[in-house]
């Protein structure tokens, strides 16, 4: 019994040794990097329904943004070992795959934020400041409405449609951009405040070809709170009207 | 492999800048590299003049590996709308009742694309797509052919690989190609509408990496789409008989 228990305690401790050594010697460089990961949806996957169904939801968040994270670490990784060896080729050969899959992170996070269910105030329009700055730049609400949907349809391929802040010049702002570039590869001054992928993988179980109809019925579940948030963080030092 | 992923700019005008008052293509571009493109485009017997031609078999005929019901979304309605929205833009024009590859060309223009290349280089990739495939197509290929892909690319093997790679790693929408130009054969992945004919080369065989053509069947899963479409899809009689043109026309050119 005596023999059997401190076998025991012997095999835990060369086990749990083992294990610490496996955790020292695997991936040294991930180890002192921040890693992209997966954040979790602040809604359930129905919750958004019947503007977005939840079978999107779902191969939207598991599928396509959890692909982009996957892809982006392992770019991140390559370029580490790059960077590493100093070999300057495979640096700058990697950057388009970073910014493909870094930019499909970066944007769908954004996305999941901009988005909330009715009973959370999804679609509940936007008010002070926020509001008065749309009316100033767009007319009104609808105004920016119709020219986000007007753009966003006439994306040729696969991309993304902006609402955002143009910090430098103290203006609001409606833009496209194309596969995963985010907001602010048309500018640097630019903050996002609403994003709305236009991907086909965005509507296509439910919508088909339909993009103008996604488009409309996607306004129901837009969470301007959020655009409001940003939009006030951004401008409290700046002189907007 | 050829990457043509580089996003050619639109720009928002209106006239095509490549066509004089009277439409004859541009005196700017060369006689021998007008002649050359009409030789292309012929090789590749598509011959879409702004009309929806149905696919060379029925809509279910390709199933289990492609549904009816992506052939009734993406010929029906993507296709369809290519053509028809083709049809809207180029009227009271003067790319009006221009051949199908002299819009393709004149309004690729260099990468500067105008306003109707996306609708004409579409409706033209896809009807290439519809004929590229058939029921109970896919595996090898055989013959000249065969031969060909192991001259050009060592093995039939590392032609699939590198086909595959271009598919599956083009960004968002596009297509991939295997061509043929300066008698050699060649893998090329493209962007959005953009294909070979505007990049020099007489297409052979195609597969559309657009969402809309696999997300019905394999949601996410392109790779698996690839895989299906080389394995129960490809004609390789459409191929041969392209490869035949393309060789016939580079032949007589000078």
């Amino acid at each position: 019994m005596t023999t059997t228990v401190i076998i025991s305690i012997f095999l835990a401790i060369f086990a749990t040794s083992l294990q610490n050594a496996r955790g020292a010697t695997m991936e040294p460089c991930l180890e002192s990097m921040k890693t992209a990961s997966l954040p979790d949806l602040p809604y359930a996957y129905d919750a958004l329904e019947p503007a977005i169904s939840e079978e999107i939801m779902r191969l939207h968040h598991q599928k396509h943004h959890q692909t982009y994270v996957t892809q982006y670490n392992k770019a991140l990784n390559s370029l580490r070992s790059a960077m590493a060896d100093g070999d300057h080729s495979s640096v700058v050969k990697l950057q388009s795959l970073i910014k493909f899959n870094g930019g499909g992170h970066v944007n769908h996070a954004i996305f999941w934020k901009n988005l909330a269910p009715v009973h959370e105030g999804g679609g509940k329009p936007p008010h002070d400041p926020l509001s008065s700055a749309i009316d100033a730049h767009f007319a009104s609400l609808e105004g920016l409405i119709q020219k986000m949907n007007a753009e966003g349809a006439a994306v040729q391929g696969s991309g993304w449609v902006w609402f955002g802040l143009d910090r430098e010049l103290k203006r609001l702002v409606v833009e496209t951009t194309a596969n995963q570039d985010p907001l602010v590869t048309k500018g640097s001054h630019l903050v996002p405040l609403i994003g709305i992928d236009v991907w086909e993988h965005a509507y296509y179980p439910q919508y088909k070809n339909a993009r103008a109809e996604y488009l409309k019925n996607i306004w129901t579940v837009i969470n301007w709170k959020y655009a409001s948030d940003v939009f006030e963080k951004h401008t409290r030092d700046l002189d907007i009207n | 492999m050829y990457d043509a992923t580089r996003l050619p700019k639109s720009r928002a005008i209106h006239k095509s800048q490549n066509t004089d008052s009277t439409g004859v293509c541009s005196p700017h571009l060369s006689l021998k590299l007008e002649l050359q493109f009409k030789r292309m485009a012929a090789s590749s017997a598509v011959t879409a003049n702004y009309v929806l031609k149905p696919p060379p078999y029925a809509l279910d005929a390709l199933e289990p590996h492609m549904s009816k019901q992506t052939l009734e979304f993406h010929w029906g309605k993507h296709h369809r709308a290519y053509v028809e929205n083709l049809k809207k833009q180029v009227l009271g024009t003067e790319l009006e009742g221009k051949p199908l590859e002299h819009i393709i060309h004149s309004t690729y223009n260099n990468g500067e694309l105008l306003p109707a290349f996306n609708n004409a280089a579409q409706a033209w990739n896809h009807e290439f797509f519809w004929e590229s495939m058939k029921p109970g197509g896919g595996g090898k290929p055989s013959g000249e052919l065969l031969a060909l892909l192991e001259r050009d690319f060592t093995s039939y093997e590392k032609f699939y690989e590198e086909f595959n790679a271009a598919a599956a790693t083009q960004f968002g929408a596009g297509w991939a190609w295997l061509a043929y130009a300066n008698d050699k054969l060649k893998v090329v992945k493209t962007p959005n509408a953009v294909n070979p004919l505007v990049l020099g080369s007489f297409p052979l065989l195609t597969i559309d990496v657009w969402e809309h053509a696999y997300y019905l069947d394999f949601q996410n899963r392109r790779p698996d789409y690839i895989k299906t479409f080389m394995t129960n899809l490809v004609s390789w009689e459409a191929v041969s008989a392209r490869l035949e043109a393309a060789k016939a026309a580079s032949s007589s050119s000078s």
